[in-house]
């Protein structure tokens, strides 16, 4: 039974990379990350750890993905690369070289390695599935609670960070008008676009 | 009293730094009274000292004062030092006694002149240096003072150097002189190498113990003798000093008569233990060298008509006979002729200056004639000079030039011989010279050879040639006086008239050659000597006083043309010299400079490759970091155990 | 047969070589982006089953942290690509090559 479940996760996970190496559409590579991500989601929930499994769908395959299509929606990205031809000598065989090599070379370390994990084992104990979310909660704000806040801290400096970088350097920002929304759609590369997923309004 | 020895150079040091910042503002005449009374003070400081020795024991007579460490760097530690010892003691003597005079002098001839100050300051300066070269306790101060003296030769030469010739002479002479150095320099290295110091001290008495090899003794020798000979203006390096004339008079004798030139024989004399055990040859080409230049010098000055430069021919002379001493074994007889010399050439060369002030500024002496009239302090103080020089007794000269001569048969007649020869040559164009300007009829208003304007001698005949100022014939009485007592030093009647032979026993090491002629040889020599120097004086005065034996035969162009040495040597310069040159200068741009070059051209075809990695370009970047995954990945995995 | 931590960690592997390759290929910044986000997927996937293995809550925790970083990472990113892309469309990571020496 797990084996099954394991084997199709796997599957989806695998045919989505590919999906995404060789989609010549943009839209269709982010589509194709859209289900890696699941087969990821679907792993872990195999592996007891349901929280992450939930944020995995909602924070990557929802709003990670979805900026990735703002993105090239706005900005017409949407051409499809011609992969027929490499501009960069050499480029592809030294790929293949390096993708090869480590898939190779992480292949033998599971192979070769003989006592199996070495590492301590202990700390925070794993729960069952039910419990993990309450676990992962006490874990996160009794233990780690600073780096929780640093992380938050590095999300508000990432979002000032992306308005500063993508808004247009001539003249200061102006306001968003209340009718503007519906009036800029045929638009797309409008002046006040956030598309670093802040909420709508601008200083 | 010993220990105020400092006080010697310290003062000319002084005086040097005062005149070079404030000499402009103390101005003329303080600014040389400032320099003379400093070197009045270096004097009765080295009168005090001596006092002080003369009144130990002989064994008692060396002490090193030293002031601090200057260079302490591992093996080699050399210190700001005196070695006060009889040699030393003796040069002082006669630097800082001639030393004052000369400033004493310079304050009446530089009177007028624009760089007043900055004479007396170069003037200070150079007695400094003199005075740490004779003073120093080791090899490296003594060639600190060398460099200096050679420094302020240039400086002084060129002192008028607004006229080119007067800075080419200056260059000359240190470009010459610089030759000698080089010489001193690898004896430097050499001594360095071998003794592990450049300690008088250390290095004299571990040679007198007899610890250092022919080989080495041999080598340091030979090296002290090239740098003595650039210094002393023997052959081959002689061929400044003629120019260097081009200096005011006192710095012609101070400089290049009574100190600076005296530097290669103190050196030899200071260095006598390794002379002494290096191979039997270095004495000798010591001696012959000294008396060849002797001769060709002699001939030389008897054809000149600039009485500045017959004197600095004569000056290379009678530094030829100081070296014939050294090479003979005879160190106290060099050392007896450089302080009589000191003295009469000094003397010579003061006067020299008046007669030319006297005749505002004319050196040619075939404009002169009868001066004695117009100059009569001048006139005897000359004559004093010159029957010293000639060798007449009992004026200092003669004594000291008879011992040259009893050594040098003690050695090799054939050295005797070319010396009494260079004796009899010396009596006679200094005669010439006396004869040429103080004897006869002024020949200052006859037409010269060459002159076009008709007019010209007439006008010339109103002149008349003035005395000239106390400061300027004091001196010169002064030294007269020593011309002819200073040989009573060394008289060579028995030992305890030897006064300055025993004077000088600590400093000798017993290297001094004991004489193998018995007493009649020495009287035989001394009055062939003296007879000699006579028929050298009735020639000239037959020649040139009383016109009865023509004179060309004695003016030979090509003693006045210097054996044609300098145009030889100039057109050697020129011509293959500056090919060689050339050539040199043509390697060291394309060899050593293209290695340099192409090191650096090298590394820009290396980083031209390199560059290629940088093309800007992300995927590339990327790919890198992905092959250095993959290494490290590979290289983790064969090293750790799994 | 019983599903062990080497499948994993095999499957994580093979993922994250896929979008090694990827990075390399691709000359589009948004789906070189996407690949990057398929490495730190296998990398998420390495640590839970590891965590899982170990018993230990930690490679949990990690991945949280990983997710939060991600985000932000591609918060700036994707402004960065806007800034630079928003000049021409078509424009590809070639062009981007003013650092070149």
């Amino acid at each position: 039974m797990e084996v099954a479940v394991f084997t199709l996760g796997a599957v989806i996970v695998l045919s989505g990379g590919l999906g995404v190496l060789l989609a010549r559409n943009p839209v269709h590579a982010a589509l194709f990350l859209v289900q890696t991500l699941f087969g990821v989601a679907v792993l872990f929930v195999l592996l007891e750890a349901t929280f992450l499994a939930a944020v995995q769908v909602m924070v990557y395959a929802g709003a990670i993905v979805i900026l990735f299509l703002f993105v090239i929606m706005l900005l017409g990205v949407d051409r499809a690369d011609d992969l027929g031809i490499e501009p960069i000598a050499g480029q592809r065989p030294m790929a293949a070289v390096v993708g090869v090599s480590l898939a190779g070379l992480l292949a033998t370390v599971l192979l070769v390695a003989v006592d199996g994990l070495t590492g301590a084992r202990g700390g925070t104990p794993l729960g069952d599935a039910g419990d993990n979310t309450r676990r992962l909660g006490e874990a996160l704000f009794t233990d780690m609670v600073f780096a929780v806040e640093l992380t938050a801290i590095l999300l508000t400096v990432a979002v000032v960070g992306a308005v500063a970088l993508a808004r247009r350097l001539s003249g200061p920002m102006q306001p968003l008008p209340v009718v503007a929304i519906a009036e800029s759609d045929d638009q797309p590369t409008e002046a006040d676009d956030e598309p670093a997923g802040a909420t709508g309004e601008d200083s | 009293m010993v220990d105020l020895i400092w006080l010697v150079p310290a003062l000319p040091l002084a005086g040097f730094i005062v005149l070079i910042f404030a000499g402009r503002r103390i101005g003329e005449p303080g600014a040389g009274w400032l320099a003379t009374g400093v070197m009045g003070g270096s004097f009765l400081a080295t009168l005090g000292v001596f006092i002080d020795m003369a009144g130990r024991s002989t064994h008692d007579r060396r002490a090193v004062v030293t002031l601090f460490e200057w260079i302490p760097a591992g093996d080699l530690s050399v210190d700001i030092g005196f070695l006060v010892d009889p040699l030393s003691i003796t040069m002082c003597l006669f630097i800082t006694g001639v030393g004052a005079l000369i400033h004493l002098y310079s304050v009446g001839y530089m009177h007028g002149d624009d760089g007043f100050a900055r004479f007396f300051a170069y003037l200070n300066l150079f007695m400094f240096a003199m005075l740490m070269l004779v003073l120093g306790d080791s090899l490296l101060l003594t060639f600190l003072g060398w460099e200096g003296v050679g420094a302020c030769s240039y400086l002084l030469i060129s002192f008028w150097f607004t006229e080119p010739a007067n800075a080419t002479a200056g260059k000359k002479a240190f470009v010459t002189n610089r030759i000698g150095d080089w010489g001193f320099m690898v004896a430097m290295f050499a001594t360095f190498f071998t003794f592990g110091s450049l300690n008088y001290v250390d290095v004299l008495d571990a040679s007198t113990a007899g610890t250092v090899a022919q080989g080495t003794a041999t080598l340091i020798a030979v090296m002290l003798l090239v740098g003595a000979v650039g210094k002393s203006a023997q052959f081959p390096l002689y061929l400044w000093l003629p120019d260097a004339m081009a200096g005011p008079t006192p710095v012609s004798a101070l400089i290049h008569a009574a100190t600076m030139v005296t530097s290669g024989v103190y050196l030899l004399t200071r260095m006598n233990p390794l002379i002494a055990d290096s191979a039997g040859w270095v004495p000798d080409m010591v001696a012959w060298l000294g008396v060849g230049t002797a001769l060709f010098a002699a001939t030389i000055a008897m054809a000149q008509t600039d009485i500045k430069k017959v004197l600095a021919y004569s000056t290379v002379s009678q530094l030829g006979y100081m070296f014939l001493a050294v090479g003979s074994g005879a160190y106290v007889a060099a050392v007896f002729h450089m302080v009589t010399h000191a003295f009469f050439k000094a003397l010579l060369f003061l006067g020299s200056g008046s007669v030319i002030h006297g005749m505002d500024g004319d050196q040619d002496m075939r404009h002169y004639g009868g001066l004695r009239r117009f100059m009569p302090v001048t006139t005897g103080t000359f004559v004093v000079g010159w029957l010293a020089i000639a060798g007449v007794p009992p004026f200092s000269g003669f004594w000291s030039k008879d011992e040259i001569l009893t050594f040098a048969w003690n050695k090799s007649p054939v050295l005797w011989a070319l010396g009494l020869l260079t004796a009899v040559l010396t009596a006679f164009y200094m005669t010439r010279l006396i004869a040429l300007t103080f004897a006869g009829e002024s020949r200052y208003a006859e037409q010269r050879t060459g002159e076009e304007d008709a007019e010209a001698a007439t006008r010339r005949a109103d002149h008349t040639p003035h005395e000239s100022p106390r400061t300027m014939t004091a001196p010169l009485v002064v030294l007269a006086v020593l011309a002819v007592v200073a040989g009573f030093v060394q008289l060579p009647f028995s030992s305890s008239t030897r006064w300055l032979e025993h004077w000088l026993e600590p400093s000798l090491y017993a290297n001094e050659v004991h004489l193998g002629t018995g007493g009649a040889t020495q009287v035989l020599l001394a009055a062939i000597a003296v007879v000699g120097g006579l028929v050298g004086i009735g020639v000239a005065v037959a020649v040139y006083v009383k016109g009865r034996i023509a004179r060309e035969p004695f003016e030979q162009p090509i003693f006045a043309d210097a054996w044609r040495i300098d145009r030889s040597v100039a057109a050697f310069m020129g011509g293959p010299g500056r090919r060689g040159f050339e050539a040199t200068n043509r390697f060291d741009g394309q060899v050593v400079d293209g290695a340099v070059y192409g090191v650096a051209g090298l590394v820009r075809r290396l980083a031209g490759v390199l560059r290629m990695f940088h093309n800007g370009m992300v995927r590339t970047y990327a790919t890198g970091i992905g092959l250095g995954a993959v290494a490290l990945l590979a290289w983790f995995l064969t090293r750790s155990t799994l | 047969m019983v599903v062990t931590t080497g499948w994993y960690l095999a499957l994580g592997a093979a993922l994250f070589s896929m979008g090694a390759v990827g990075l390399l290929v691709r000359r589009n910044p948004l789906v070189m982006f996407m690949c990057v986000e398929l490495m730190l997927n296998a990398v998420n996937l390495t640590f839970v089953s590891l965590g899982a293995e170990l018993g230990d809550l930690g490679g949990q925790l990690s991945v949280f942290f990983v997710l939060v970083v991600a985000a932000a990472e591609v918060v700036v990113g994707l402004a960065v690509i806007v800034a630079i892309m928003r000049r021409r469309s078509g424009a590809t990571v070639d062009d981007l090559s003013v650092l070149g020496g």
